[in-house]
């Protein structure tokens, strides 16, 4: 009965959230100067005053802008984002073509991440303060500190250049090997610089925010208690520390899973990984206002769902939230 | 005789460079011996509570410990850690102040008590034995508290689960690490019962840590005194207790303060200064989407009144609403309902807002509980005395002059002005804490609990300092305390409170002496060491 309320009383939020999020970035995009009608014009190179405002009629961008408002967010609530300016295909069609490819980068740079992060930060807490907990300490810093894009540039050259281990961009080889495993391993193969280059990141924050948890954690009273009890240490450290440090790291995580959409455009740029962040930078760059919103409405959506899972793993793990109040 | 159970000699406990002083517990000796209480008290930083921790082994890495601990005919320190876990949860158990924090807080009590048997190699797969264990420390039914997690236990019923966690596999010594001091008067004199009953019904030797005289008479077989690191003074309770031979002991029982109502001054009081009817506060729990939240109704319904140079006690155990009726009185609360007057302001103080209550503010002033939480750490003395001062516009060498005379009228050295907060002690933060509250020449103070996180040396000169002030001044005092001694020795006045309504009110010596409420009655029996203490402080 409470998880049934729970959940509609997060409907109600999430729909307010999200239709908040759409007029937002409406707006947002719009202030952008220039319009999809001065990129066409421009590339077209001879476009007279008669061919903006055709334009810009065509795509109903000459209308005031309350009601070009009103107009899409009806669209939306109808469950239609609009075509594209560009190509005249459904924004929808575009954005969940290129889905899959971004969910496979980010989703296994979320479970590089999640997999090492927080073992790095738990072998640091252990041996606080002694060599191994310095050089995890070291290395997430200097991975936490360097640009996604600059540490990219640094893989690429070593491991693709330099060493020749690893291709280099892209998710597929130009002629593709033949049969279902072989075309697996090519693009496993191209998966893993973007996704390390991305969950390397994580991996710090993972490492850092699990140590902090972890030693915070380990002065605390019940922690001393379990000690009094006799339990041996690794029971202490699994059953006391890191169930109650695991909190702030289940939050991260859902940050981090909010991010699965929209977080890769960097590792998607330098990589040339064909996802959704590269098709948002484009769509920014030619003033796609369509597509751009779709991309963004499908990272918004994803932050949205993510928080909501959080929310309930929070709740499992931690039986006092939820229980005040209630 | 047979050899003591537990024998500690010529122990260190070195604390790290730079401390105060080398030695936390510098070369102790104590016994505590089959079948009895040893109490050790001392005030804080005795060294009392590393001395337990020492016993347990759970003395945080980077402290040396050197000396002997002898524990069943066997060396304790120098033994492999396997063997040393094996005794602890087996043989010896601890049991600790604060039983919410002492907890785990995402596990159920069942887990966390079957956890011991586990890992002792004694698992117990049905059950039995853990709802055997909750039975016998009184809790009710066992069966639910099993599955519940700490949380949803009231303050005693963990403190009773945790006293069940150590007695799982019957150990010969179980320690006791203020066992009492988080938990309210009534609360405490059931845990004490609970734990002389047990300690006799199985033959336990107990080793009870405290710093609360009224405690040692309860409970104490044997008594040691810490100092500084020391044990200055060790024997029979009696002997300690009645015929204190070192001057520190004599100096501890002295300050313990004592039902004792203070001389009748009604012919000093002037004139009615503050006058409530019909105090309220309500609080809502947070309400989601479709649900209501909870209410509760932590103020309802309390009239009070206040002359020039009186004192009022509130006195209440935890969620009884005093605090919340002090932060109503100063104005940090806003009240639901009721009216409060205050001489020489027109109309009810609960409903000036913003700027007009500025004068309210000046002559309505609080003393907090927590000398380390309510003074910026980043400001030095003489600011935080004079913020008040300089913001109701005095000019900075006023101020600051009289910055110097508060000092003096709170004790404290005037060259205290320039340092930071950190440098004083808690007793002395308090006196800052006063000074400050005093600047502005306020006709009422509000005090809430101004003594509790105090040693009792220290909350005895500080009570002094208050009532000294208070006559000086003129001033009328709400002083909220749940410590009946503490209010019985600065109040003229009494109410006692409980779930936000007053049950009974009177001149303290009444309210002390004839209670009329039943729930005063059952606050006065719940005085730890009364009994006892009446007949040593006839002798």
């Amino acid at each position: 009965m409470r998880i049934l309320l729970f959940l509609g009383g997060w409907l109600v939020k999430a729909a307010l959230i999200l239709l908040a999020i759409v007029v937002l970035n409406f707006c947002l995009v719009r202030l952008a100067p220039g319009d999809v009608a001065t990129v066409l014009a421009g590339e077209s190179g001879a476009a007279d005053a008669d061919f903006l405002a055709r334009t810009r009629a065509e795509f109903g961008l000459d209308r005031p802008l309350p009601a070009q408002l009103a107009t899409y967010v009806g669209n939306v609530l109808s469950l239609d984002l609009g075509v594209s300016y560009r190509t005249r295909r459904p924004v929808a069609d575009m954005v969940l073509e290129r889905l899959p490819a971004t969910l496979l980068l980010t989703g296994t740079a979320f479970l590089f991440a999640l997999g090492v992060g927080p073992a790095l930060g738990v072998l640091a807490a252990v041996k606080a303060r002694r060599p191994a907990d310095s050089l995890i300490t070291v290395a997430a810093l200097v991975f936490y500190a360097m640009p996604i894009f600059w540490v990219g540039l640094l893989f690429i050259l070593f491991f693709s250049v330099t060493l020749g281990w690893l291709p280099p961009f892209g998710m597929r080889s130009l002629i593709p090997p033949s049969g279902e495993l072989a075309r697996a391993i090519d693009v496993a193969r191209h998966l893993v610089l973007p996704a390390v280059t991305l969950g390397l990141f994580y991996v710090a924050i993972y490492a850092r925010l699990t140590r902090g948890a972890m030693l915070e954690t380990a002065g605390l009273d019940y922690v001393k208690t379990a000690r009094a009890k006799g339990l041996p240490e690794w029971r202490v450290v699994t059953a006391h520390i890191l169930r109650n440090a695991m909190l702030p790291i289940i939050t991260f995580a859902g940050l981090q899973a909010g991010h699965l959409v929209g977080g890769a455009i960097v590792a998607e740029t330098v990589f040339a990984w064909p996802g959704i962040g590269r098709l948002a930078f484009d769509a920014l760059l030619q003033r796609d206002y369509n597509l751009l919103l779709a991309v963004f409405l499908a990272s918004a959506v994803a932050v949205v769902l993510f928080n909501f899972v959080t929310d309930l793993l929070l709740r499992i793990a931690d039986p006092r939230i939820g229980a005040a109040g209630g | 005789m047979t050899a003591p159970l537990l024998e500690i000699a010529g122990l260190r406990v070195a604390l790290p460079a730079g401390s105060d002083r080398a030695h936390a517990v510098d070369g102790i000796a104590l016994d505590v011996r089959a079948n009895e209480v040893l109490c050790v008290v001392g005030e804080s930083g005795s060294g009392k509570s590393l001395t337990a921790h020492a016993v347990m082994g759970l003395v945080p890495k980077g402290l040396a410990v050197a000396g002997s601990i002898r524990f069943e005919g066997r060396e304790l320190l120098g033994m492999a850690e396997a063997e040393r876990r094996r005794l602890r949860g087996s043989r010896m158990a601890m049991i600790f102040q604060e039983p919410m924090a002492a907890l785990n807080p995402v596990m159920r009590i069942g887990d966390q008590i079957a956890e011991v048997f586990r890992f002792h190699g004694r698992p117990d797969r049905d059950g039995s034995r853990t709802l055997a264990l909750l039975d016998a420390v009184g809790l009710p039914d066992p069966a639910l508290i099993r599955h519940a997690r700490p949380f949803q236990l009231s303050g005693g019923q963990r403190q009773r689960a945790m006293i069940a966690m150590a007695l799982a596999l019957d150990p010969v010594l179980l320690i006791a690490d203020e066992p009492t001091t988080a938990l309210d008067v009534t609360t405490q004199a059931q845990i004490l019962d609970l734990l002389r009953a047990i300690q006799a019904a199985r033959s336990m030797a107990v080793m009870l840590i405290t710093h609360d005289i009224g405690v040692v008479r309860e409970m104490a077989h044997r008594v040691a005194v810490m100092q500084e690191g020391r044990v200055v003074e060790t024997g029979p309770a009696a002997d300690v207790l009645g015929r204190p031979q070192h001057a520190y002991t004599q100096r501890l029982l002295a300050a313990v303060p004592k039902l004792q109502p203070r001389p009748d001054r009604s012919a000093e009081l002037g004139a009615t200064v503050l006058e409530g009817r019909g105090l309220a506060k309500t609080y809502a729990g947070r309400a989601g989407l479709f649900r209501p939240g909870r209410r509760v109704a932590a103020v309802a319904g309390v009239d009070l009144s206040l002359r020039r140079g009186e004192a009022l006690g509130i006195v209440g155990e935890s969620g009884s609403g005093k605090s919340t009726l002090a932060r109503m009185v100063v104005r940090l609360v806003d009240a639901d309902a009721g009216t409060l007057t205050l001489a020489g302001v027109d109309g009810n103080l609960l409903a000036l807002r913003g700027r007009r209550l500025g004068p309210v503010r000046r002559r309505v002033q609080m003393v907090f509980q927590d000398p380390w939480g309510s003074l910026n750490p980043r400001r030095r003395v003489h600011e935080i005395v004079a913020q008040g001062l300089l913001a109701h516009g005095m000019d900075r060498r006023q101020a600051r002059a009289r910055v110097d005379e508060l000092l003096a009228l709170v004790a404290l050295d005037p060259s205290s002005a320039e340092r930071f907060p950190n440098e004083f002690s808690g007793g002395q933060r308090q006196r800052i804490g006063l000074a400050r509250a005093l600047a502005l020449e306020p006709e009422l103070l509000v005090a809430d609990e101004p003594v509790s996180a105090l040693d009792v040396s220290v909350q005895a000169q500080v009570l002094d300092l208050i009532a000294d002030i208070q006559r000086k001044l003129q001033l009328a005092v709400l002083f909220i305390t749940h410590d009946l001694r503490v209010a019985s020795q600065v109040c003229d006045r009494i109410a006692v409170m409980r779930r936000g309504e007053v049950v009974e009110a009177g001149p303290s010596a009444e309210v002390l002496f004839r209670p009329r409420h039943e729930y005063t009655r059952l606050l006065l029996a719940s005085v730890p060491g009364r009994g006892v203490g009446e007949e040593t402080g006839s002798a």
